[in-house]
């Protein structure tokens, strides 16, 4: 029911994409849109990259004794990684694989991507505080993952990727560059975070107080605070590590009176708030897509808002629930792990409102919600064994299997990972402003469902009768287990790359979408699609609350494509 | 926000780009935030082996030039003041005045440099280096010394040298205030350059102020 | 640009800086002075403590702390307290171990 006058309007504004032509404009744009797709591609590709690393160590441990029998599967591989073979090729793959998820993917995904594209629009504001930093920062990630790749080209490295030391300290293999290319991640990081918080403190619409902001807004200042409070601890340490191996200066060298376990408080003092760096963007965007797809206000908004403030808190207090088996006084492992019970509080706060922003909806079950959904069971389950792992008494007998492997692919993956998918289909058509097969996402997402539990249950299952982690071989007493984890792992990556393709056809071949498919009520979609230049032609005025539903359901159904 | 106007500027460069004083002043505390918890790390290391090794710890800081490390403290603390009334020249629009008093805190870290150059060679002359002998010319005494008395050393040459390298990052900064200063592009009205460039100085400042106590006066 | 104003109103007299100054310099001195008497246990604390008060006045005049919005006082004080805990519960662990 387009009127002529509605497609006029359409057509007469100059949209992000096509204000200015040719690879220079995107490469020197300051555009927050701009770089929000940019770091989307990068992101994406390196995703997609580890995926298939992590095939191959799982395509390893499709056979038992496959090392013993002189016969590993990765050897196939080995020219691509400077000749590497047998066990040394599987830790470096191992490692690679961690890497890149960990510092290319699930750390700036979310932020990168959708904090950098909506967070201005959300608020009402035409870019971040600051443009050109927000720039740096991108180039400062393309410039860190060159690095990383490099390592890659000249052997890659076999310590995992949280560097322990003391081996870190004295491998062969070269380490200089992952760390630099770690410490350069880092600043990219930090940078956004700092541009974050003053955008959200600055550039508020004048009617928008702290507690009118979208949920996923907040999210978005509780992580840059820890990336800006956090970052700096993992900067110093790589140095240090470095320093270490550059000039011996003893810190975490027991020969000369350091002490290793002082590196893992130190990695971990970033690392464990790191993993809310990558699980809180997720959460926000949770509270965005669930009230939009049941119809319904957000249940508890102060609740959800300062459950992310205090995650972010409590995040910072348990960090070497790590560390239980590293050699710690045993007085604190009392005390890490009695606090690592605290942080379970506003999680589940979190879980319950969400559940009950579902109740008695009127539940809509596209992709977006579809994947919320699956975030919701997926990180549950990775919720409970946390719990296993951050009581002192079983994590002793679990510590460094493969169930902790799977514990944080279930919140990881499972949780940060699935809301990368639901927070791509969201907001894909706004950014695009095209539709996507909505009948196709969702198989994939059930592929994706089932391979995964496959998959990461299957290894929960033998961390549990003792299958170590990061091991390349195993006894024949798991064959059978590991072939079903491999199995799932095809059908899951089989769900993702369907997924990843539709997507990509879509971009160009999609129908054209409407402002407002999903019939949102937040900031983003009140604007055109794809949005104008500088997001709002006029301030926007009058706006109504991120979750006014009863009056946005007023209004009637939203149209998912233009001109049907 | 913004009319036709500025869509057609966009069209040849790009956003046109607020200036908002109090944002840039909170991004740079941000940004100092980070400095803080980096140096704040290497303090916890220090803090971490001065429990364990209290006694090699006081032996070797019994080893360091506190007059040396005096000095220092005075240089740095009489820069501060400096730079302060550099900003606060540049407040009253004082142009000639703010370039001189920065001129004289350059000189000063010039001067911190100096000494930090001698107490360090004078301490690798006595065997105290973590190098070989090739490059120091004497062989290294440190790995006859006590555990304790390695981890010091170690910790001392980061530590003062991270915060030398800080010294220099921040009269780099003073230098680049002092071209905005100077060709007016600073000036009593857009101040958030050089106010930015003596928050950074001034946090140099207060980690030297910890440093040399901890370093320096321990014994 | 209401900033502007807001900053012209907190210029400070030469004279309180250079107090500052003087009082940082006498602290020094203290610092120095009291590495000289054996306190025992305190020696560290002492030595921590009027440091401590140096970084304050710093942060107060020279860093024009005192003249700001409340905001940035909160944001340092939530810092400290975080760089405490990271602190704290560090020696949570090496004060029962060593």
């Amino acid at each position: 029911m387009a009127s002529d006058a509605a497609v006029a309007h359409k057509q007469d504004y100059v949209n992000f994409f096509n204000t200015k032509k040719g690879i220079m404009s995107w490469v020197w744009t300051i555009d927050h849109k701009r770089i929000g797709i940019m770091y989307m591609c990068a992101i994406t590709f390196f995703f997609l990259l580890a995926v298939c690393l992590g095939l191959l160590i799982r395509g390893e441990l499709m056979v038992p004794n496959a090392m013993t029998d002189g016969k590993p599967f990765l050897d196939v591989f080995s020219p691509l990684f400077g000749g590497v073979t047998g066990g040394d090729l599987y830790n470096r793959v191992l490692t690679l694989h961690g890497i890149i998820m960990i510092f290319l993917f699930i750390i700036p995904s979310i932020p990168a991507i959708f904090g950098n594209f909506f967070l201005p629009i959300m608020i009402g504001a035409d870019d971040v505080a600051f443009p050109k930093l927000n720039l740096l920062s991108w180039y400062c990630y393309v410039l860190g993952a060159i690095v990383a790749i490099i390592s890659v080209a000249v052997g890659g490295i076999d310590t995992g990727w949280t560097f322990y030391a003391p081996y870190s300290a004295n491998t062969s293999a070269n380490l200089y560059l992952p760390l630099t290319a770690a410490f350069i991640l880092g600043w990219s990081s930090i940078l956004t975070g700092i541009n974050f918080v003053v955008t959200i403190h600055r550039l508020r619409v004048k009617e928008m107080g702290w507690f009118e902001m979208p949920l996923f807004c907040w999210a978005l200042y509780a992580t840059s605070w820890i990336q800006v409070v956090a970052t700096p601890v993992v900067g110093i340490t790589l140095i240090l590590l470095m320093m270490e191996r550059f000039m011996g200066i003893g810190i975490f060298d027991p020969a000369k009176g350091g002490d290793p376990v002082l590196f893992q408080h130190m990695f971990w003092i970033y690392s464990h708030p790191a993993v809310y760096i990558m699980i809180l963007p997720a959460m926000g965007v949770v509270s965005e897509i669930i009230p939009v797809f049941s119809r319904k206000t957000i249940f508890g908004y102060k609740f959800i808002a300062f459950s992310s403030i205090a995650i972010a808190l409590i995040g910072s207090l348990v960090w070497a629930h790590h560390m239980f088996t590293a050699g710690m006084a045993y007085e604190a492992r009392v005390l890490f792990s009695l606090l690592t019970f605290f942080v379970a509080v506003p999680s589940a706060i979190k879980v319950f409102n969400w559940i009950f922003t579902m109740f008695r909806g009127s539940i809509k079950m596209d992709p977006p919600m579809v994947f919320a959904v699956i975030f919701i069971i997926l990180f549950s389950i990775g919720g409970f064994s946390g719990l296993v792992n951050g009581a002192l008494a079983t994590d002793v007998h679990i510590h460094d299997t493969s169930f902790v492997v799977g514990h944080f692919h279930y919140v990881m993956f499972g949780g940060t990972g699935v809301i990368f998918f639901g927070a791509m289909l969201y907001w894909f058509p706004k950014m695009f402003g095209r539709m996507y097969n909505k009948t196709i996402i969702n198989i994939s997402a059930i592929m994706f469902f089932v391979g995964f539990n496959t998959l990461y249950g299957g290894m929960k299952l033998m961390g549990l009768n003792g299958m170590p982690r990061r091991y390349a071989d195993y006894v024949v007493e798991y064959a059978q287990i590991q072939k079903i984890s491999t199995h799932g792992s095809w059908l899951m990556v089989a769900g993702i790359f369907l997924m990843f393709g539709t997507l990509f056809y879509s971009v160009f071949k999609g129908k054209k979408a409407p402002d407002n498919p999903w019939g949102g009520a937040t900031l983003e979609w009140t604007v055109q699609t794809p949005p104008p230049l500088l997001n709002f032609d006029e301030q926007p005025e009058n706006i109504r609350g991120a979750y006014d539903y009863p009056e946005v359901v007023a209004e009637g159904e939203p149209k998912e494509t233009v001109g049907v | 926000m913004t009319d036709l106007s500025a869509h057609s500027d966009l069209e040849h460069g790009g956003h046109e780009i607020h200036y908002d004083p109090e944002g840039c002043k909170i991004g740079f505390w941000l940004f100092l935030f980070t400095e803080v918890f980096l140096f704040g790390m290497l303090f916890i290391a220090f803090g971490v082996y001065l429990t364990g090794y209290k006694a090699d710890f006081q032996a070797s800081s019994a080893m360091l030039d506190v007059k040396m490390g005096g000095i220092n403290t005075l240089v740095l603390l009489t820069s501060s003041l400096t730079m302060a009334l550099a900003i606060r020249a540049v407040q009253v629009d004082k142009k000639g005045q703010s370039l001189f008093l920065m001129l004289v805190t350059i000189g000063f870290a010039v001067v911190f440099c100096v000494i930090k150059y001698f107490e360090w060679t004078h301490k690798f002359h006595t065997g105290i280096h973590l190098g070989s002998a090739e490059t120091f010319g004497v062989p290294s005494v440190l790995t006859d010394m006590p555990r304790g008395q390695q981890l010091y050393f170690g910790l001392y040459y980061v530590m003062t040298g991270f915060h030398a390298f800080h010294v220099l990052v921040g009269s780099i900064l003073i230098m680049v205030a002092m071209y905005y200063v100077a060709n007016g592009k600073v000036n009593k009205d857009r101040i958030t350059l050089i106010e930015n460039a003596g928050l950074f100085w001034h946090l140099v400042d207060l980690v030297w102020i910890y440093l040399f106590p901890l370093f320096y006066l321990i014994k | 640009m209401s900033d502007h104003a807001h900053e012209e109103h907190h210029i400070m007299p030469i004279k309180t800086y250079i107090l500052v100054w003087v009082a940082l310099l006498f602290l020094t001195g203290i610092t120095i002075g009291a590495s000289y008497v054996n306190m025992y246990k305190f020696t560290v604390f002492t030595a921590f403590f009027i440091a401590t008060i140096k970084v304050t006045l710093v942060l107060l005049y020279f860093m024009h702390i005192r003249y700001e919005k409340p905001l940035y006082t909160w944001m340092i004080v939530a810092v400290l307290i975080t760089y405490g805990i990271f602190i704290g519960l560090t020696y949570a662990d090496y004060q029962f171990r060593w």
